[in-house]
């Protein structure tokens, strides 16, 4: 195994981050999925089980956590305790975990505390594209952003020493080029122990008003400290490649200066910036000091370069700066060669062709594979619901209903916003809501929704869409499954018992692959007066594909097709083709799911004997 | 020196695993090697791009009409990447087109398959394989990007050995699979010879 190896080994950014933690000999791992930060639990899950199979013991405990508030604040607990911990999840995973943020950094930390936030720039995966950068400056943590997989290893054990010395949290912010980039990673050395911790009831941890009063003051003094060390880090550094011209970056975007400095044949000090809060500001002013002018190369928000300018008006220091808006530096978007190469062409004023993509090809995004049963749901419900009735939807594989034939997502915010939004569109209107969230995301943030529209009577149906995993990130497991991320057993939620639990009167069980049971369900529900809960519960294909190694195929019966084409155009299977004209099932794609004879009026497809 | 390599095709057909094989059979020979990947949904049929940057390099994507070349295994994602890569680079394409379903079921088109290569040879240096013959004839069309792999390192673009990235292949790939594996780059790589006969 990689992750356990020694020497130098090709690491994804994610794995990098793993292993530093190991390295660091963390005793405490939490999370809840997201891309782009989801490799860096799963890592550790793997670890975590590889020493278990070979009867080893596993010097660290890790948590799938039902979301990132719990897995936070668990950590926080364990930090507490004397342990040293990491939490990782996504960008938008951090807004869950913001509220145990904010006053986590009043109380601080003991054990060392690295909590990781992967951002999405350009939102290649992702509801939006917020910096969160701006969580530290929000928060008064700490924050070091690394630019290759090696820096994100070495970072995150940095990371832990630094929250240790500072007694704070300190986030590692990672962006999907860093977390999915992979690079040669000279490893260190490991030596994990087990460790107990124990809690002592000696400082101010209750936050109540008078506690939070006097804790404050204590954050930002520590932050003075942490200001200081930023000044000395080995991560904020210069490269003097001549010249007078200064250029100050940080995280993916260094790598896309550091390349233009040999292929420009760029004259110029670079500041590469690791520890990008707090911002070094005695070196800051020495760098500029020694420029004419300089340039802030940053992606997302000017979150370094409104500081600079203000260390530039304090300081009454004399120099021109550019930074967003110069050029084609946006404040949307992720950076590349062409756009950074293009802005510092212009500011050298050395003359460049900027090389344009040229044609717009057919796209080709994702789709529910064959065989996924969230197809079956949707064909059901659009068969038995009003045109207008409103589909609120939610974060999951499911929002790919979004796309035609289905059309069956109107309105997403965040996770667990289906079922809050379905309160009130439900309200608002007197079209039918159908709200559907996927299990991992109910149990994340729709169960508070769900008490809500039963408290409330709230009248729309919700659609739980339970495949008994967190499919879209990779697998992993959730409350709903017996066994936990470390491949211990685990108490599973019964959704059913859940939902009639907390009050809801109309529940129905279905598995949505006979689609008669489904639409006779769902035409129930939207009858009904007042909020019900379909339950619709069949696997995950791609889990099911691998344990069940027997399938029956199904093929087109040409005597019977009228090509009436409801399996290509209503149904949506990309198991079906044309051939020539002819309609015909690719037997490579099909996985006998089984649903697409009860589409067909003309009974014209069957099993292949 | 810097190579730039760009391995693009649609979920499910092996992409990543081929450009993780170069990255470590790089590592092998002890080149700095950086890949970058976009694979929101892989395994729902999206397209995958990977890029494979090899040398004196820092950024992981790569700049429009750099590229060296780019091994696509399906057309239509050789053309989406086509200007990626530099005047008289190469593209080597398997010529299988995979409908995207939203096509099939009426939303966009997918341009005839010459007019594809047509529009590459305008370009630059253009060689088809049919990867997924030789896949099958190997033994399983799962080994497509193993294929792929062995006609684009006799193209000798790669500053890799062929015993490096034979060995990272040995290592990676499950036990049972590797003498398929094994066969199906050498079929990729005799098939260039054939290709480049042919065009002598």
């Amino acid at each position: 195994m990689d992750l356990l190896g020694e020497g130098k080994k090709v690491l994804l950014g994610n794995e990098a981050i793993a292993r530093g933690a190991l390295e660091a000999d963390i005793d405490i791992a939490t999370t809840y999925p997201g891309t782009p930060s989801s490799e860096i639990a799963d890592s550790l899950a793997a670890v975590a089980r590889y020493l278990k199979n070979a009867g080893k013991e596993v010097p660290f405990y890790f948590q799938y956590s039902v979301n990132e508030k719990v897995a936070l604040e668990f950590a926080a607990a364990a930090s507490h305790a004397g342990l040293r911990a990491l939490t990782c999840m996504k960008h938008v995973g951090l807004n869950v975990a913001s509220d145990a943020l904010m006053t986590y950094a009043y109380i601080g930390s003991k054990g060392g505390h690295v909590i990781v936030t992967a951002d999405d720039p350009s939102c290649h995966s992702s509801q939006n594209e917020q910096d969160n950068r701006c969580y530290a400056k929000f928060s008064s943590l700490p924050m070091l952003e690394p630019s290759s997989p090696q820096e994100a290893k070495d970072m995150t054990m940095e990371a832990i020493e630094l929250s240790e010395k500072l007694e704070l949290p300190v986030i590692l912010r990672t962006t999907t080029r860093i977390s999915h980039v992979r690079g040669v990673v000279k490893l260190g050395k490991l030596e994990m122990k087990e460790k107990k911790g124990k809690f002592e009831k000696s400082g101010l941890t209750v936050t109540v008003p008078e506690v939070a009063r006097k804790l404050h003051p204590v954050l930002l003094k520590k932050m003075e400290k942490a200001r200081e060390m930023s000044n000395k880090s080995k991560f904020n550094f210069v490269e003097d490649f001549g010249g007078k011209y200064g250029i100050i970056t940080s995280g993916a975007a260094y790598n896309y200066v550091r390349e233009a400095v040999d292929d420009l044949n760029l004259k110029c000090k670079i500041f590469k910036i690791g520890m990008s809060y707090p911002l070094p500001d005695k070196k800051i002013i020495e760098f500029l000091n020694e420029c004419e002018k300089i340039i802030v190369v940053e992606e997302l928000e000017p979150f370094m370069e409104e500081q600079i300018r203000t260390i530039i008006e304090q300081n009454d220091i004399d120099i021109e700066i550019y930074g967003k808006g110069f050029g084609e530096l946006k404040r949307y978007y992720e950076y590349n060669m062409d756009i950074v190469y293009a802005a510092l062409a212009k500011f050298f004023g050395i003359k460049w062709d900027k090389k344009e993509s040229k044609e717009k090809i057919t796209d080709r995004p994702p789709v529910l594979c064959p065989g996924c049963p969230h197809r079956a749901t949707y064909y059901a419900v659009k068969q038995v619901a009003p045109p207008d009735t409103i589909y609120p939807t939610d974060i999951g594989c499911y929002t790919l209903g979004l796309l035609p034939p289905y059309k069956t997502a109107d309105f997403l915010l965040c996770m667990g916003s289906s079922i809050g939004t379905g309160c009130g569109f439900s309200y608002a209107t007197d079209q039918k809501v159908v709200a559907f969230i996927g299990d991992s995301t109910f149990y994340h943030a729709g169960l508070p929704a769900l008490v809500n529209a039963v408290h409330h009577n709230h009248n729309f149906v919700v659609a739980i869409l339970d495949n008994s995993t967190t499919a879209m990130t990779g697998h992993q497991p959730h409350p709903g499954n017996a066994i936990d991320g470390m491949g211990n057993e685990a108490i599973a939620m019964d959704m059913e018992k859940v939902v009639k639990g907390l009050g809801v009167k109309h529940v129905e069980v279905i598995d949505p692959r006979n689609l008669n049971e489904a639409k006779e369900a769902f035409k129930r529900a939207l009858e009904y007066e007042g909020l019900s809960v379909i339950i619709s519960k069949a696997p995950c294909i791609l889990l099911e594909r691998k344990i069940k190694k027997e399938r029956k195929l199904y093929q087109v019966n040409q005597n019977n097709c009228k090509k009436c084409k409801i399996c290509i155009t209503k149904f949506a299977c990309p198991a079906f083709y044309f051939d020539d004209d002819a309609i015909k099932i690719n037997a490579a794609l099909c996985t006998g799911c089984g649903v697409c004879p009860q589409v067909c009026p003309f009974n014209a497809i069957e099993v292949v004997k | 020196m810097k190579i730039s390599i760009i391995i693009a095709g649609v979920g499910g057909q092996g992409v990543i695993t081929a450009a993780n094989i170069i990255a470590k059979a790089a590592l092998k020979e002890d080149y700095n090697v950086i890949t970058s990947e976009l694979h929101g949904m892989a395994q729902r049929g999206g397209n995958v791009e990977c890029s494979v940057r090899i040398g004196n390099v820092f950024s992981p994507i790569i700049a429009n009409e750099t590229a060296d070349a780019i091994v696509a295994f399906e057309p239509l994602e050789a053309l989406r990447n086509l200007s990626k890569v530099r005047k008289n680079g190469v593209v080597l394409t398997d010529i299988n087109p995979i409908i995207p379903p939203l096509v099939s079921i009426g939303i966009g088109s997918y341009p005839p398959v010459d007019e594809i290569f047509e529009k590459i040879e305008k370009h630059c240096r253009l060689i088809k394989i049919n990867a997924d013959e030789i896949a099958r004839k190997a033994g399983s069309i799962l080994t497509k990007n193993v294929v792929m792999l062995g006609a684009f390192h006799s193209l000798q673009i790669l500053p890799l050995k062929e015993e490096s990235i034979l060995e990272v292949i040995r290592e990676t790939i499950p036990e049972k699979y590797i003498e398929m594996n094994m066969k199906a780059f050498k079929m990729g790589k005799e098939e260039m010879k054939r290709f480049s006969s042919q065009n002598e």
